[in-house]
């Protein structure tokens, strides 16, 4: 797991061991302190569960419950409707374009990361001078406010003062009464999210890869070098399959991070424009509390749970292979 | 054994290239934020300037204006108080249960660790809904004490994780050496397990303020007074009023609020990256 940071021979140092302690009474003590405790086990992990049972199960439960009703801001009856909210929201044409956007950006967003964050985990493998400065740069759209980056895009893709803009108009690639609209028109604002998604997933993944990396044994790449395997063939026959559950770790939160945000959307098109931007979440928010009609709202979150399921069961199985290796 | 030396040559120049483009796009919006927070309005707001660079002299007067007429130190106070609250919250449910899943609970342990690591990866947007009625019933809606309820739901998965891999890195000799001492199994993780085990709970500390710091979701869906605000929600929603952004303000509450929170994560990423790995490193 990595997290050994823990110094226990510093602390036995530090007085805890008794010199000369009866050694056969040790053994036998040893003996309990194997044995489980399941009782005060329970005693101490019990509040944790409770906690969560009631702030993360019991919601979803009632999630589904809206699903089924006529919940709305404002009024205190609920009647069971049935599948009306589903059917209303099918046929929608904004669930429609909410659905394709979560998808697209998604994948077209992981591949790119996936790609960049090899390329610059290959980069900071070795140490070099200022490396740690180079780390912290990088790391900043991960380690920083979400909310905040966002804004921060936000005045670089502005419709007047974009610094895009001022450098493709000074470079004469497009004239000053015809500049894009990053944020206003519809295939650029997908691009524009998309890019802002990719800028803070970059980091996350590359640091990622880089303990995956530096965990290869470097014997193992020199002699496929030796043997006369040139860089792209061990980068694809060697490291990168050596990699192949760390790859896996990467790209499942990434998928998560980006499938279930709301944050990067809100704040830079608040789904516009005419829902080009919309993905589930942001269309949720949109329905259900804005809208005050949380009932469709329930219904349109639950779409992201089968994508949940099968991140978490492919993170079981990642998790189970790896425990017995 | 020249070609060796160029073609190392060019893969080191090729490596330079690629981490100067990257650092730059990655790091170009703090830049900008810096440039946007000190320019002067008539400089900022000129298309005709180099915006690259200060046309006119730096200024302070955005960040005079964001300390003086808006709630900006408010919102930093109260994400303040919700961080170190839920940090509390978290650390006296998580500590415990990480520990008897490490320890007394045996395999059981185990999957039970890993079902909650699971529930980490439930997402606000999957609950703001139903929760948002729930924080209403219990009357915390518009107060930052919502905010204290429901964050610990996100971070204490999360901090079990990270702690049970700490608690297990503990020879169990120790344990039983101090439990011959005289004291009960809970006397031994008090006095012993949780003392060596500081910088595991350092950790969980510095994750759990710097994610009250990241959330939107709930903060935003929870909370409209402006004066109640965190960070995270007051600087995009709030300091833009009407459709007039201050952009010059806006950038240096950005910068002002994340590079500090950066800083800290940054300390402690590689233990934060352990705990996403899920053992998919062995390391």
């Amino acid at each position: 797991m990595g997290l050994n940071t823990v110094s226990p021979d510093a602390a036995l140092s530090s007085g805890l061991e008794k010199p000369g302690g009866p050694r056969p009474k040790r053994a036998k003590v040893k003996s309990m302190g194997a044995a489980q405790s399941p009782m005060l086990g329970a005693a101490m992990f019990g509040p944790a569960i409770l906690y969560i049972a009631l702030l993360i199960g019991a919601p979803f439960v009632l999630a589904v419950f809206y699903a089924f009703s006529d919940a709305r801001i404002g009024s205190n009856e609920l009647h069971y409707v049935g599948m009306e909210n589903f059917r209303s929201i099918l046929q929608s044409p904004s669930f429609h374009q909410a659905v394709k956007n979560s998808i697209v950006f998604t994948v077209l967003a992981q591949i790119i990361v996936i790609v960049c964050s090899n390329i610059l985990a290959i980069a900071l493998e070795k140490k070099f001078r200022g490396r740690g400065l180079v780390r912290f740069l990088i790391l900043l759209p991960w380690v920083a406010p979400v909310s905040l980056g966002t804004i921060g895009w936000k005045w670089i893709l502005d419709s007047i003062y974009s610094v895009i803009t001022w450098v493709l108009i000074w470079a004469h690639l497009v004239k000053p009464y015809d500049a894009p609209m990053w944020l206003g028109q519809p295939k650029l604002a997908m691009a524009s999210v998309i890019l802002v998604h990719c800028w803070r997933l970059i980091p996350f993944s590359t640091v990622i890869l880089l303990a995956g990396r530096t965990a290869i044994p470097k014997e193992i790449p020199e002699a496929a070098s030796i043997d006369g395997a040139g860089f792209w063939r061990t980068l694809f026959q060697i490291t990168l399959p050596m990699m192949r559950p760390i790859l896996s770790v990467a790209l499942l939160f990434g998928t998560i991070f980006t499938f279930t945000d709301m944050t990067v959307v809100y704040i830079l098109t608040a789904g516009g424009p005419f829902d080009s931007t919309q993905t589930l979440p942001s269309l949720a928010f949109a329905t259900g509390i804005q809208g005050s009609d949380l009932a469709a709202g329930a219904a349109i979150s639950l779409f992201l749970v089968p994508v949940l399921v099968v991140i978490a069961y492919l993170m079981l199985r990642l998790a189970s292979r790896t425990e017995g290796a | 054994m020249n070609k060796v030396l160029i073609r190392r040559f060019g893969r080191g120049v090729t490596k330079t290239l690629f981490l100067l483009f990257f650092v730059v796009l990655l790091a170009f919006p703090f830049y900008w934020m810096f440039i946007a927070a000190f320019k002067q309005n008539i400089d900022l707001y000129n298309v005709e300037n180099n915006p690259f660079i200060f046309n006119l002299k730096p200024t302070l007067d955005h960040i005079k204006l964001l300390f003086t007429e808006t709630r900006y130190v408010r919102w930093l106070g109260n994400t303040a108080l919700v961080g170190a609250l839920v940090v509390l919250i978290t650390l006296l449910l998580s500590i415990p249960a990480a520990y008897a899943l490490a320890r007394l609970t045996g395999r059981w342990g185990e999957r039970i660790g890993i079902g909650i690591f699971l529930t980490y990866l439930v997402p606000p947007t999957l609950l703001f809904i139903p929760l948002s009625r729930v924080i209403a019933i219990l009357g915390l809606q518009d107060t930052i004490w919502s905010l204290v309820l429901v964050y610990p739901s996100v971070t204490i998965p999360f901090s079990i994780w990270l702690l049970m891999g700490f608690f297990k890195s503990i020879p169990r000799e120790l344990e039983d050496a101090a439990m011959v001492d005289g004291l009960t199994r809970f006397g031994a993780f008090v006095k012993l397990v949780v003392p060596i085990s500081l910088s595991g709970i350092l950790t969980v500390v510095i994750f759990t303020f710097t994610l009250v710091t990241q959330e939107f979701v709930y903060a935003l869906t929870f909370i409209s007074p402006e004066s109640n605000q965190m960070v995270g929600v007051g600087i995009p929603i709030f300091l833009v009023r009407g459709d007039v952004y201050f952009w010059g303000s806006l950038m240096a509450a950005c910068l002002i609020a994340s590079l500090p929170i950066a800083f800290l994560y940054n300390l402690f990423l590689d233990r934060f990256i352990a705990g996403f790995t899920v053992g998919a490193v062995k390391g």
